[in-house]
């Protein structure tokens, strides 16, 4: 197999992933960020995808599958650089592939692109609507950066495309619900307890590891151990749990957020008040996808943070 | 000097809080909590903890909920006060339940009264009366998911939001799922349509023809007495932006916001068994569900007829 190309390589789970490919095969990351303690095997390029010479990336590397994990969710970003980054950086990244005729790409969506919305099925399948853009402007990109590797997907049929949806991740990395769970006291909207679904950023990884196996194509969603209530994932993480009123929570949260205060816009709250939880029985019968981590070696994960 | 003082006091009170009051009141209200479990089981009758070991209950996380949040911890005191309503204030008598198979079933009911008293009552009819007994899912209005802590009591208590792929969900579970066809249509009719079914939706035929469910009819006969509403006013509706406002002169007298306590009698139907496309024409579908809706209206004029008074 030639190399894989990882997009966003430096965050904490490209760098998981490079740790646990770098052995069997050649990978070659490409991110505006430094690799720390990258493997002396990783090829690093240390460029934004939207340069001119991300191109040359493709032309001399010549990867056989490319795994975009460079998908920007920073709601503190200004709206036109996040757009430019997700949309049209991710567009350019396609472009790539077609040119250099890549067999597979591998692109890591999220299950948020679904919306916690009060009238879901307790669980979504694949083909459920995208409804996440509807109350969360900053969602809006995540959502389209998922269509446009669902309308690649069917462009090109001699690409592989693999779209994968995991529910909230957790562990070292630095990702909403992760750093939600390591305050000191957990706020929590008071009388609502929603079932969630979270997933270990190993598992996360061994899923990827399993999309780039030849012949896998197609939309899943990766869940981790059954669900639970979020009451029920503090009292895992050794958390206190503050319930605090709705009005107050979201009055408070939208001060916090001028005052720079937060990284949690106030929209964000209805993914701890409404249900937004996946079915994922097809990427266990068809990726293989059997997560490793029971719900209290999942949530203890985000305290190996280092 | 001063300062240093208040400092240990301070100190001291924060450590008698933590080594003495906290545990004293944990332990009180762990006691307190004892007591009113005792107190329910004495008055609910020794069947009921009984019954409440014997239930099937799926889930994965032996310490937590099943998939749709249900919990058993919560579950109890919600069947407790079921079954206060069923057994001591409405004195229900069940008729049929033998009937219900045990496997996935769909209870098919008529609805009626102001508030869905009857799903609550036909719940607590599966659990004490059925054998074995059940805890019965059924389908809520997805509005009341906004709504905080009711929300999170009706999924703790097993009810799930009602669209269809959570009912398929559940059937694939082998759960007895309750389903009201009329809707909201079926409460807050005045009390002139009292025992008149409304227009049945198709839905749940199609569920039962794809997951190969029997229909069990159900039939509740005295929860439109329970508030007699005189009719439902529009303009008051419209100006409260509420989607109906039944003019209900009870509710202005003290302790009249309590439903009447009429004799509740429950009609069980034998299963009914339909074979088809789920996914056929409306007509097609609509004759089937005639025949569940007449089962309903016989199963209802029989209970009518049968019954003495309405407080009796």
């Amino acid at each position: 197999m030639g190399p894989v190309l990882i997009t966003g390589i430096c965050g904490r789970l490209g760098r998981a992933l490079a740790r646990r490919l770098h052995r069997e095969t050649q990978v070659v990351g490409i991110d505006r960020r430094p690799f720390i303690g990258k493997p002396k095997d990783v090829v690093h390029h240390e460029l934004d995808i939207r340069r001119k010479r991300a191109q040359d990336v493709f032309r001399t590397e010549r990867p056989a599958a490319v795994v975009h994990l460079g998908v920007m969710h920073d709601p503190r970003a200004s709206s036109a650089e996040h757009h430019s980054w997700n949309v049209s950086g991710f567009s350019k990244l396609l472009d790539y592939v077609a040119k250099y005729e890549v067999s597979k790409v591998v692109v890591l969506s999220s299950a948020n692109v679904y919306g916690p919305r009060p009238d879901n099925p307790q669980f979504l399948e694949e083909d459920a609507p995208l409804l996440a853009g509807s109350n969360f402007s900053e969602m809006r990109d995540l959502v389209e950066v998922d269509m446009i590797a669902q309308s690649f997907f069917w462009k090109r049929p001699h690409t592989e495309t693999v779209l994968l949806r995991p529910v909230h991740i957790l562990g070292a990395v630095h990702n909403a619900p992760s750093n939600y769970l390591r305050r000191d006291v957990v706020p929590t909207v008071m009388g609502f307890d929603p079932m969630v679904q979270v997933i270990h950023q190993a598992d996360v990884v061994e899923a990827i590891r399993q999309s780039l196996e030849p012949s896998v194509r197609g939309v899943y969603n990766l869940a981790g151990p059954p669900p639970a209530p979020v009451s029920r994932v503090i009292e895992v993480s050794g958390r206190g749990r503050l319930p605090l009123p709705h009005f107050a929570f979201r009055a408070a949260l939208r001060r916090m957020w001028r005052w720079r205060a937060t990284s949690f816009p106030a929209p964000e709250l209805d993914f701890i008040r409404y249900v937004c939880m996946v079915d994922d029985a097809r990427a266990r019968d068809e990726l293989g996808h059997s997560p490793r981590h029971d719900l209290e070696a999942t949530v203890r994960a985000i305290d190996d943070y280092g | 000097m001063n300062r240093l003082r208040n400092k240990r006091i301070l100190a001291r009170l924060r450590r008698f809080t933590r080594r003495e009051a906290v545990p004293v009141a944990r332990h009180g209200i762990a006691s307190a909590l004892h007591t009113v479990d005792q107190l329910a089981i004495g008055f609910l009758g020794r069947d009921f903890e009984e019954r409440l070991a014997r239930v099937p209950i799926e889930r994965e996380d032996p310490e937590g909920t099943d998939p749709f949040g249900f919990d058993v911890d919560t579950a109890k005191y919600v069947a407790a006060v079921a079954a206060f309503f069923h057994r001591i204030y409405f004195r229900t008598d069940v008729f049929g339940i033998e009937q219900v198979p045990t496997g996935r079933v769909l209870l098919v009911s008529n609805h009626s009264g102001q508030l869905p008293i009857d799903g609550l009552l036909i719940g607590a009819a599966m659990f004490l009366d059925a054998e074995p007994p059940r805890f019965m899912r059924s389908m809520v209005e997805k509005w009341t998911q906004t709504l905080p802590f009711v929300g999170t009591l009706f999924q703790r208590a097993g009810q799930v939001v009602g669209v269809p792929e959570n009912a398929r969900r559940l059937l694939a579970r082998d759960e007895a799922v309750l389903v009201f066809p009329e809707g909201s249509r079926g409460v807050s009719k005045p009390f002139a349509q009292r025992y008149q079914l409304q227009k049945f939706g198709l839905g749940f035929m199609r569920l039962a023809l794809e997951t190969d469910t029997p229909i069990v009819p159900v039939a509740v006969v005295g929860g439109e007495e329970q508030y007699i509403n005189l009719g439902n006013s529009k303009t008051m509706a419209r100006m409260l932006h509420m989607p109906v406002f039944p003019v209900i002169p009870q509710w202005l007298v003290p302790g009249g916001q309590l439903p009447l306590p009429t004799k509740v009698r429950i009609h069980f139907g034998a299963p009914l068994r339909f074979e088809g496309d789920a996914d056929d024409e409306d007509g097609v579908i609509g004759a089937q569900v005639e025949r569940v809706k007449s089962e309903i209206r016989r199963l209802l004029d029989e209970g009518l007829e049968r019954r003495e008074a309405v407080f009796r």
